[in-house]
C-alpha cells in the first residue's frame, strides 16, 4: 500500500539524485590529489628541519613556527575541531578571538619542543584518499630513537591543501587538544571567551 | 599428552607450565571462535571508577615529584648515556622471552621467530643483552604483551583504569600485565636468589625511560588543564593504534572529528 508505483517512482528519482550529487559533489570538493598532499608534507618537513637547523633562539624558532602554522594548517577548523560542540553556538567574533589564541599557545607548547627532533628526517611511504581528506603517511626517523609513524591529513576544503591533523603514533593532535580545552572549558564553567583568555596565558 | 586438567589439584594446576598450557588451550578455542575484540576509536572509554582513578593519579604524581622523577634525574645525570643503554638493551633483552611467549600464545609466528632470534643475536654477539646489533642487522623488537595476546582473543577493553606505580591501563590491560609478570619466563629460569638483580635491571631501564622523558613529564603534569584527562586520552589513541586500530576519524558522539567551518548555511 505504501509503495505504490508513484512513490516507488519518486522515491527512486530522489534516490538516484542522491547517488549522482554524492558521486559528484565530493569531487569537486576534493580537487586535491594524493600526490599533491604528500608533496606539502614534504615541503613543510624540508622548512621544519631548516627552522631546526637553524640555530636561531627559542622565541625566534617559537615565532618562526606559529607563522608555518598559519601558512600551512587550516586554523579555522582545527579551531573548531578542538572546541567541540561549544563551536556550533559561538558567534564568529568569539571563533576567531579562539583560533587566535589557541595559535599562539600551540606554537608555544610545540615550538619548545622543536629540539628534540634535531637532525630528524621525514620520509614520505604513502597516501590515500579517505573522501573527506588526504592522509599521508610518513616515517620519522631521529639518531638514537626507534623511528615512528607519523600520519598527516590534509584537505583544501578552504581552496588551498592545507593540514587539519597531525597523528604521532596513532596519538591525534585534535583529539589530545579537544581533551584538554575541554577541560579548559570545564574549569572555566563552559564560557569560550574566559577559555580563549585562559588560552592566552598557556603553552 | 596433555595433562588432565579436569581431575588435577588446584595447586598442582595452577603450577606455572600448566597454567600457561591452559592458557594456550583457551586461547586457541576463543581464537577459532571469534577474531579480535573491535577497538573504539580515539579517546572515548567508559571511566566508570573516575573519583577513585583520580585519587590514584594525584598518588602517582605525588610519587613522581617525591620519588621517581628526581631519583630519574640523580640517575640521569650521573650514569653516562652508553651505560644507561646497555642497562636498557639488557632489560629489553630480558623481556624477550615473554614476548615470544605471547606471539606464540598470539599464533603470530612471524613475530615470534623475528623474537627469538632477536633473543640470540643479543645474548651472544650483544654480550648476554648489553647491545643491541639485532635492530641494527634490520630485526627490531615486535614488542608485545598479553593485553594484546587477550584482545587478539577477542577481549574488549574494559573499562579505563589507573594503577597505582604503573599508570594508565583498562581493565584487560591489567589482567594482561599480572599475567605476564607471574608467567615471564625468565623467572622461572633464573634462580630465586638471582631474582633481585632481574627486578633492580628492570627498575633501573624504568628510572632510565623516566629520565628520557622529563620533558614530557614535566609538560603533562604542570602545565596541563587536566593531567589525569590528558593522560587518559594520550594512552588510549596510543594503545589503540598498537593494537592495530584504525586511525581515528570519529569523536565521542560518533560526529567526524573535523569541524568543517566552510559549509555554507545557505
Amino acid at each position: 500500500m505504501f509503495f505504490t508505483p508513484q512513490h516507488t517512482r519518486r522515491a527512486f528519482l530522489i534516490g538516484s539524485i542522491a547517488v549522482a550529487g554524492a558521486g559528484v559533489l565530493p569531487r569537486a570538493a576534493m580537487a586535491l590529489s594524493t600526490t599533491q598532499a604528500s608533496a606539502l608534507v614534504e615541503q613543510v618537513a624540508g622548512e621544519i628541519t631548516r627552522i631546526i637547523n637553524s640555530g636561531q633562539s627559542e622565541n625566534t624558532m617559537i615565532r618562526d613556527f606559529e607563522r608555518m602554522m598559519v601558512r600551512y594548517g587550516d586554523m579555522p577548523t582545527i579551531a573548531q575541531s578542538v572546541l567541540g560542540p561549544p563551536a556550533r553556538s559561538a558567534t564568529a567574533s568569539q571563533l576567531s578571538a579562539f583560533a587566535e589564541a589557541f595559535q599562539g599557545y600551540m606554537a608555544r607548547k610545540y615550538g619548545r619542543r622543536f629540539r628534540e627532533f634535531l637532525g630528524g628526517t621525514v620520509t614520505v611511504t604513502g597516501a590515500q584518499d579517505t573522501g573527506r581528506y588526504i592522509e599521508v603517511l610518513a616515517n620519522v626517523t631521529i639518531p638514537g630513537d626507534a623511528p615512528f609513524e607519523v600520519r598527516f591529513r590534509v584537505w583544501d576544503r578552504s581552496g588551498r591543501p592545507l593540514f587539519i591533523d597531525l597523528l604521532i603514533e596513532g596519538v591525534s593532535l585534535v583529539i589530545s587538544e579537544r581533551s584538554e580545552i575541554g577541560s579548559l572549558l570545564d574549569r572555566n564553567g563552559g564560557s569560550v571567551d574566559a577559555t580563549t583568555a585562559a588560552l592566552r596565558n598557556l603553552g | 599428552m596433555l595433562p588432565d586438567l579436569w581431575n588435577m589439584p588446584l595447586s598442582k594446576m595452577i603450577s606455572h607450565k600448566r597454567a600457561v598450557a591452559m592458557l594456550a588451550l583457551m586461547g586457541l578455542m576463543a581464537l577459532g571462535a571469534c577474531g579480535p575484540a573491535t577497538l573504539p576509536q580515539g579517546d572515548r572509554i567508559a571511566d566508570r571508577d573516575e573519583a577513585q582513578n583520580r585519587a590514584v593519579h594525584r598518588f602517582n604524581v605525588a610519587l613522581d615529584r617525591a620519588v621517581v622523577g628526581p631519583t630519574a634525574r640523580g640517575y640521569g645525570n650521573v650514569v653516562p648515556e652508553p651505560i644507561r643503554d646497555g642497562v636498557g638493551n639488557f632489560a629489553a633483552n630480558l623481556s624477550q622471552p615473554s614476548h615470544i611467549l605471547n606471539n606464540l600464545l598470539q599464533v603470530r609466528i612471524g613475530q615470534a621467530s623475528q623474537n627469538l632470534v632477536r633473543f640470540m643475536v643479543n645474548s651472544t654477539i650483544g654480550i648476554g643483552g648489553l647491545f643491541d646489533p639485532a635492530t641494527a642487522i634490520g630485526v627490531p623488537a615486535a614488542q608485545t604483551d598479553f593485553g594484546e595476546t587477550l584482545h587478539i582473543w577477542g577481549a574488549p577493553e574494559g573499562d579505563f583504569v589507573m594503577l597505582p606505580g604503573f599508570g594508565p591501563s583498562t581493565t584487560r590491560d591489567t589482567i594482561g600485565l599480572i599475567v605476564d609478570m607471574a608467567t615471564n619466563p625468565v623467572r622461572q629460569v633464573v634462580p630465586a636468589d638471582d631474582r633481585y638483580y632481574v627486578t633492580g635491571v628492570q627498575l633501573l631501564d624504568l628510572l632510565g625511560d623516566r629520565y628520557e622523558v622529563d620533558d614530557l613529564v614535566d609538560g603533562l603534569f604542570n602545565e596541563s588543564a587536566d593531567s589525569y584527562a590528558q593522560l587518559r586520552s594520550l594512552y588510549l589513541q596510543n594503545r589503540r593504534f598498537a593494537l592495530g586500530g584504525s586511525a581515528p576519524a570519529l569523536d565521542a558522539g560518533g560526529d567526524d572529528i573535523y569541524a568543517d567551518p566552510y559549509i555554507d548555511p545557505y
